[in-house]
């Protein structure tokens, strides 16, 4: 019996740790949902792109001689968020602006085709295989039970936590307190009558990009060194993912996206310990059409009114 | 002014280079568990060097190629007026009696394997996109998991061909309504669903059916898939080169009208048969579209409220629509399944769905012919540009992003008279 929640409770970290990428990438799907009401099919690849980047900067700064693994990690976020956003920016004025106001399949099209070209960008750029590293922290608390087994925390994932928590906790007061985040508030509600206020609404979109972006970032470069490991397909079903969560947790909803993503990780991580890993996104999957089958606007979001 | 729009030309320059230099202009290798960062080969700098270079030049120049793009665009739209020609060209049983002619003497014409391949790769999306332009382009179901479909009806007469001996005929029907039943299955659960929620259910199911396909490895054969699978016969004449199927008392087309077996020839067997069963395919939902549930589906597109408010049944007519969809997909996946002759999971990944939607969004929702076209351009352009590996997807991406900023309503515009009655149509 202890055994089993010490199982249970290994099992509950890693879905944890898996469920705060979720939820930091289900943020800026379902910001920019919320905002102009498109599935950015490219988030995905920002994730990916910000893992390299990370990367990158990690190797760099080894090479300079750094070795405090704790500046390594906060230098490559740094960058990593930094560079990240001017691609949100830089996809959205270049790729979504132009086609904004059409048809939403056309934006999604545009946005398959966006997320297309980004991953052979890197493909070009980086080659096709994946690119490892040691892992930056590793160790970790480890409880040991009568029996024998072993539930352990490692230091990365409590690092993934807190960071996640962090960047949570900076957005929730970044959408509620400030002024920008109001005036993101309104454009969501209705586009035309924020800018008949005097707000200018296309500069608050790019903001939203540049915040999915940004949390994208944290999220990649996170994961990342915590599997030590990058390749260009790993945005793509990361992407396919978060968005699952996004839409469980109810899209538009920043609450809910949070939500949506432990819920996803958490899920995942259960199907992966107690019936099979090949069949943990099975499971994911299954969860969704369930959830939507009961509440079709996902867990905290908003039913919408049809109106004539 | 002179100096703002140097400026505003050198800022998207210098923003690329500043973006693209850490991607493409370093390269990382790991030594002994470290990263080793070191400068790209001299190919990659100057890749972004002229890129940005050429970034600067089109914004520099923005004016007068707009002013340009203009004048081709005035003159597309005189085009347009006289489209009433074209309408007639259609209309004319001589254009149609040729082009199907000249459909099926272009085997004749190519005269080899690998552009006959293609051709045959080219109808099968034909057939793909003609299914998925019933569900998103008459019915406006956002569905990103259609390759799920495709993969159901290929499985099935791959799995009736591998273990039972069922021969292509006899399967064919069966995994349409395999298919079918699929569609009918999904769609009665999530129909419910708004646009965007529809969409991401049908990518999971997308999704499950292919991991399936990966981890049923006693059934599906796992990641390796089935071979072996047997071509279609042609009225119990076998078009391989020597008896597979039925090894006593077989004859092969060559042995009956006495050819010597070529790989052109079945070729030529096979795309004749991939033509005409996109006919079929043609046929059928053209006729489909003109029927009563035909007119809903286009209906339901238009206005969900104004069409319930007029009695129509909105499940069952998002359901025929799903379906219809489906068992074109599982038409489709069967005829690739005995084309190939080998199938895996690797021809059903997400990309599929993403060509596929991007078909039917480029044709110009809801036409035909724009499908048709779309399906061309999107399946042979990148088979034929196979020798820039590199850069074929990477341009196949830019292309998507740059037709949906240039051309959004498509090759071909479907639209039937609309009032607004708002000013503002609803997207």
């Amino acid at each position: 019996m202890i055994e089993q929640a010490y199982l249970f409770l290994d099992h509950m970290f890693n879905g944890l740790t898996v469920g705060s990428a979720y939820a930091l990438i289900a943020i800026g799907y379902t910001m920019v949902y919320g905002i102009i009401g498109m599935i950015n099919f490219a988030h995905g690849e920002v994730y990916m792109m910000s893992a390299y980047i990370g990367f990158l900067v990690i190797g760099g700064m080894t090479m300079l001689g750094i070795d405090s693994s704790l500046i390594l990690l906060a230098g490559a976020m740094l960058v990593s968020i930094i560079i990240s956003s001017v691609y949100g920016f830089s996809i959205e004025r270049v790729a979504y602006r132009p086609v904004r106001g059409q048809n939403r399949l056309i934006a999604l099209i545009t946005a398959i085709g966006m997320s297309i070209f980004l991953q052979n960008y890197i493909l070009l750029g980086q080659s096709s295989r994946n690119i490892s590293m040691q892992p930056l922290i590793s160790g970790s608390w480890s409880m040991m039970s009568p029996g024998g087994f072993e539930a352990s925390l490692s230091y990365m994932q409590a690092v993934i936590w807190f960071v996640t928590v962090l960047a949570m906790i900076g957005l929730t007061l970044f959408v509620t307190k400030t002024k920008l985040g109001r005036a993101s508030r309104a454009t969501s509600e209705d586009k035309v009558m924020t800018s008949l206020l005097g707000i200018n609404t296309n500069n608050v979109i790019s903001i939203t990009f540049v915040i999915g972006a940004a949390m994208a970032a944290i999220a990649g470069v996170l994961l990342g060194t915590y599997y030590g490991d990058v390749s260009p397909y790993m945005g793509f079903i990361m992407g396919l993912k978060a968005f699952t969560a996004a839409v469980l947790g109810g899209i538009g909803s920043i609450p809910g996206a949070m939500l949506g993503g432990i819920v996803l990780g958490m899920t995942e991580a259960m199907a992966a310990g107690y019936f099979s890993a090949e069949y943990k996104d099975v499971v994911s999957f299954g969860l969704l059409i369930l959830v939507l089958l009961f509440r079709p606007y996902g867990l905290l979001g908003k039913p919408e009114v049809e109106k004539v | 002014m002179k100096m703002n729009r140097l400026l505003s030309a050198l800022i998207p320059a210098l923003v690329f280079i500043f973006l693209a230099f850490p991607l493409l202009g370093v390269d990382m290798s790991p030594q002994n568990l470290r990263l080793v960062v070191s400068l790209a080969p001299s190919s990659n700098l100057t890749l972004i060097l002229t890129a940005g270079f050429a970034i600067f030049l089109f914004q520099y120049f923005k004016f007068s190629i707009t002013r340009i793009a203009d004048v081709v665009k005035v003159k597309v739209i005189d085009n347009n007026v006289e489209n009433l020609e074209f309408k007639t060209l259609f209309a004319s049983y001589w254009f149609w009696a040729i082009l199907v002619i000249s459909l099926f003497a272009w085997p004749l014409l190519v005269g080899s394997s690998t552009s006959l391949d293609i051709s045959i790769k080219v109808l099968i999306y034909v057939m793909l996109g003609l299914g998925l332009n019933v569900v998103v382009g008459l019915a406006g179901l956002l569905d990103l998991g259609y390759v799920g479909f495709y993969a159901v009806g290929a499985y099935c007469y791959g799995m009736l061909n591998f273990y039972f001996d069922i021969g292509f005929w006899v399967a064919l029907p069966i995994s349409v309504f395999a298919a079918a039943t699929a569609g009918f299955l999904l769609g009665f659960p999530v129909l419910r669903l708004r646009g965007d929620y529809l969409a991401i259910v049908t990518l999971g199911f997308g999704e499950i059916i292919r991991i399936l396909l990966n981890n049923l490895s006693s059934i599906t054969g796992g990641p390796n898939g089935l071979n072996g699978i047997d071509k279609p016969t042609l009225f119990g004449l076998e078009i391989t080169k020597r008896l597979k199927i039925d090894k006593e008392n077989g004859q092969t087309i060559y042995d009956f009208f006495g050819f010597d077996y070529d790989r052109m020839y079945m070729m030529m067997v096979i795309y004749f048969l991939a033509l005409i069963m996109v006919f079929f395919c043609l046929f059928v939902i053209n006729r489909l579209q003109r029927m009563p549930i035909g007119r809903a589906w286009e209906a339901l597109r238009e206005d969900e409220i104004a069409c319930r408010s007029l009695g129509l049944n909105r499940t069952a007519i998002k359901l025929s629509a799903f379906t219809i969809g489906a068992s074109t997909a599982g038409f489709a996946g069967a005829f690739f399944a005995a084309y190939q002759g080998s199938i895996s999971p690797e021809s059903f990944i997400f990309f599929e769905s993403a060509i596929i939607l991007a078909i039917v969004v480029l044709g110009g929702m809801g036409s035909q012919l724009g499908v048709i076209l779309a399906a061309i351009v999107l399946t042979a352009l990148p088979e034929m540009a196979r020798e820039f590996n590199d850069y074929r997807m990477l341009v196949f991406g830019a292309l998507m992003v740059l037709m949906m900023i240039w051309r959004p309503q498509g090759f071909i515009q479907t639209k039937r008279p609309t009032i607004d009655l708002n000013g503002e149509s609803k997207a």
